[in-house]
C-alpha cells in the first residue's frame, strides 16, 4: 500500500484539492472586487462623470457600464468578459483597458522580477548568515537592520533613495521614471534602479528574518549536529545538510513576500511616477475609472492565488514527509 | 493576568524595547504636543512658496508658501489616531473571529477561514484602494479598509493559538463542567492568548501607520488644506529639491514611529517566547 505510486497518487490528490481552493479562492475575489464598484452611492455614471456631465455622455456611460441590466447580469457580463481576456473599457480615456494595461503591465513585471532576482538570495543569504552566527555580533546588528528594514513602509525607503542619490546628495540616477510614451522600461533600465532598490529594501528583511528562524531550527536536529561531529565541511553541513530541510518554510515566505511584491509596487510607481500598473491603479481610483481598478484589484488576486499554488507545488516537492503524512 | 505581567516585566529590560519606546514616545510627543506649540496658524501663507529658511519660517515655507514648521507640528494627530483604531478595529475583530472558528468549529471556522484566504488574496493597499474607488477618501472608510486587511492575519493567529490553548487541561475541565462557549472563549482561552494578540497587535499597528500614512500619502486620506503628514509629503514631493525640509520632516517622522513601534514589538515576542519556555521547562 505504500509504493511509490500510491504516494505519488496521494501528493497528486492534495495538490489537486489546493487548486481546486484556489479556484474557489479566486472566484470570491472577483466577486469582491465586482461588490466594490456596487457600492457606488446613487448612479454610478453621475459620480464618475461629476454632476456638470451632459445627460448624453451620462446615458452612454451608462449603457457602457451596463447599469440597466440586474446586478447578476452585469456581473456575468463582466466574468465572461475577464474569461475571454476582454476587461472593458476605460471610462476615463475610452480605450480598451487591456490596450491601456498592456505595456504597463511588462514594465511592473520587469521590476518585480529584478526586485525579487535580488531581495530572494539577498535575504536567504542574511537569514542563513545569521542563523549560523546566532547570538554574535553579525546575528545581532543584522537582527535590529531586519528589523528596521521590516517596518519601513515603501514611502519612506523610495523617498529617502531619491534624497541620497537622486537629488540632495548624489545625482547618478533619475528621481522620476519618466519614458518617451510608448516605451516599455525594458529599454531604459536606468529608471528600474531606484524602484526596484526600494522594493528590495522594504522586502528582504522578512525572508530574511523567517529563513534564520527556519535555519536556526534545522541546525539544532540531530542529523545536523551528527554531520558536523562527522567532521563534514562546515559549508557543506550548512547548504548540504541543513538549508534543504529548511527550504519548504523559505519558500512560503517567498511566496508571501513575491505576492506582497505585488501590493508594494502600487506605493513604490507613485513615488517614482514609474510608468506600471501600480501607478495606473493610483490613477484610477483618483478618476474613478471602475473597470481600471476592477481588472488591477482582480489580477493582483490572480497572481497571489497563482504564486501560494506555485508555492504549495513546490513546497509538497522539497518535502517527502509532507506528500506522506498528509496522505495518511 | 500575572503572566502577562511578567512578559511586559521582561520585555522592558530588553535594549530595543527601551530604543523602540523613546522612538515611539517622541513622535507621539510631537504629534499631539506640536499642534499647541507650532508658531503660525498652519494654513496661513507666511512666505513665498518653496521657500527657504527665513526670519518668519525656521524651516521655510512649502509648496503654497505655509510654514513648514508648523505644518509638521500639526500634521500627526490624525495618522496616529487612525491607525490606532484601525489596529484596535482589526486585532478586535480578527481575533473574535480566530477565536470562535476555534472553539465552535464547523461551518463556522470554514465560513472564517474561507472568508480571510479572500481577502488575503487581495494585497492590503489594493483592498483600500478598491473601497476608496467606490466610496471615495473618506476617513471612516480608510480605518474600516485597514482594519479589514488587518483582521484575517490575526484570526489565523488567534484560531492557531486558541486551537492550542483547547488542547489544555482547564479548558477540557471546563467543557466538561458544561460551561458555554463564550464563556470558555473569555474566561479561559483568551487570557491565555493574550501575549500572542499583544504581540499581534505591535505587529498590525506597524502596518497600519504604514497604510494609513501610504494612503494618505497616495492623496486619498486628509484632503487640502489639512496638514497631514502623509499629505504633506505628497503636495511638497515635487519640490523636494527646493525645499527639502517639508518632506524630510514627514517621511522621518513616520518612518521613526514604524521602526520604534516594531522594536518594542520584536521585544514583546522574544519575552513572550522566552517566558513560554520557562514555564514548559
Amino acid at each position: 500500500m505504500r509504493g511509490p505510486d500510491s504516494v505519488r497518487r496521494r501528493a497528486t490528490g492534495l495538490l489537486g484539492r489546493r487548486a481546486l481552493l484556489a479556484l474557489l479562492t479566486l472566484w470570491l475575489v472577483s466577486l469582491v472586487v465586482f461588490g466594490a464598484v456596487e457600492l457606488l452611492p446613487g448612479d454610478a455614471a453621475t459620480t464618475i462623470l461629476g454632476k456638470e456631465a451632459t445627460p448624453g455622455r451620462l446615458e452612454a456611460l451608462r449603457r457602457q457600464l451596463h447599469l440597466e441590466d440586474g446586478i447578476v447580469h452585469r456581473y456575468l457580463q463582466w466574468l465572461g468578459g475577464v474569461l475571454r481576456g476582454d476587461l472593458g473599457t476605460s471610462a476615463a480615456t475610452g480605450s480598451p483597458v487591456t490596450e491601456l494595461l498592456g505595456p504597463r503591465l511588462s514594465s511592473s513585471v520587469l521590476l518585480v522580477l529584478l526586485a525579487a532576482a535580488v531581495t530572494v538570495p539577498l535575504g536567504v543569504g542574511l537569514g542563513v548568515l545569521g542563523a549560523v552566527r546566532r547570538d554574535r555580533p553579525v546575528d545581532h546588528v543584522l537582527g535590529v537592520g531586519m528589523l528596521v528594514f521590516h517596518a519601513l513602509p515603501e514611502f519612506v525607503v523610495g523617498i529617502l533613495l531619491v534624497l541620497v542619490f537622486a537629488t540632495q546628495v548624489l545625482h547618478v540616477l533619475p528621481a522620476v521614471s519618466l519614458l518617451p510614451p510608448g516605451d516599455s522600461a525594458w529599454a531604459h533600465l536606468d529608471v528600474v534602479v531606484l524602484p526596484a532598490a526600494t522594493l528590495v529594501l522594504t522586502t528582504f528583511a522578512y525572508i530574511g528574518r523567517a529563513t534564520r528562524a527556519a535555519m536556526v531550527d534545522v541546525l539544532e536536529r540531530d542529523h545536523v549536529r551528527l554531520a558536523r561531529l562527522n567532521g563534514l565541511p562546515e559549508r557543506q553541513v550548512i547548504w548540504g545538510h541543513a538549508f534543504p530541510n529548511a527550504l519548504p518554510a523559505v519558500i512560503q515566505v517567498v511566496a508571501l513576500q513575491f505576492a506582497w511584491l505585488s501590493g508594494g509596487v502600487v506605493v513604490v510607481e507613485f513615488v517614482f511616477s514609474f510608468p506600471g500598473i501600480g501607478a495606473a491603479l493610483v490613477e484610477a481610483v483618483r478618476n474613478r475609472d471602475v473597470q481600471v481598478v476592477q481588472a488591477i484589484a482582480l489580477g493582483t488576486g490572480a497572481v497571489y492565488v497563482a504564486v501560494n499554488l506555485l508555492a504549495d507545488v513546490a513546497t509538497t516537492l522539497a518535502t517527502p514527509r509532507l506528500r506522506t503524512a498528509a496522505a495518511r | 493576568m500575572s503572566g502577562r505581567g511578567r512578559t511586559l516585566a521582561a520585555a522592558a529590560r530588553l535594549g530595543r524595547v527601551r530604543l523602540g519606546l523613546a522612538l515611539v514616545v517622541l513622535v507621539v510627543l510631537v504629534a499631539v504636543v506640536g499642534p499647541l506649540v507650532a508658531p503660525h496658524d498652519p494654513d496661513a501663507f507666511v512666505a513665498p512658496p518653496s521657500s527657504g529658511p527665513a526670519s518668519g519660517a525656521a524651516l521655510g515655507a512649502d509648496v503654497l508658501g505655509r510654514d513648514v514648521l508648523s505644518r509638521f507640528l500639526s500634521g500627526g494627530r490624525a495618522i496616529l489616531a487612525m491607525s490606532v483604531l484601525a489596529t484596535v478595529a482589526g486585532v478586535g475583530a480578527g481575533a473574535a473571529a480566530g477565536i470562535a472558528a476555534a472553539i465552535r468549529g464547523g461551518w463556522i471556522d470554514e465560513l472564517v477561514m474561507r472568508t480571510a484566504d479572500v481577502l488575503l488574496a487581495i494585497p492590503q493597499v489594493v483592498l483600500v484602494l478598491l473601497g476608496v474607488a467606490a466610496l471615495g477618501p473618506q476617513l471612516w472608510l480608510i480605518v474600516l479598509l485597514v482594519a479589514l486587511a488587518n483582521a484575517p492575519r490575526v484570526a489565523r493567529v488567534a484560531r492557531g493559538t486558541a486551537l492550542e490553548i483547547a488542547q489544555r487541561d482547564f479548558v477540557r475541565a471546563a467543557e466538561a463542567a458544561g460551561e458555554s462557549s463564550l464563556r470558555i472563549a473569555t474566561h479561559e482561552v483568551l487570557p491565555s492568548a493574550a501575549d500572542a494578540l499583544l504581540v499581534e497587535f505591535g505587529l498590525r499597528l506597524t502596518v497600519s501607520i504604514a497604510l494609513v500614512a501610504s494612503v494618505g500619502f497616495l492623496g486619498f486620506g486628509l484632503q487640502p488644506p489639512a496638514s497631514d503628514w502623509g499629505l504633506m509629503i505628497n503636495e511638497n514631493r515635487l519640490a523636494i529639491t527646493a525645499q527639502p525640509w517639508s518632506v524630510v520632516l514627514p517621511v522621518v517622522a513616520v518612518g521613526v514611529l514604524t521602526v520604534g513601534v516594531n522594536l518594542v514589538t520584536d521585544g514583546l515576542s522574544r519575552a513572550a517566547a522566552g517566558l513560554d519556555r520557562a514555564g514548559r521547562a
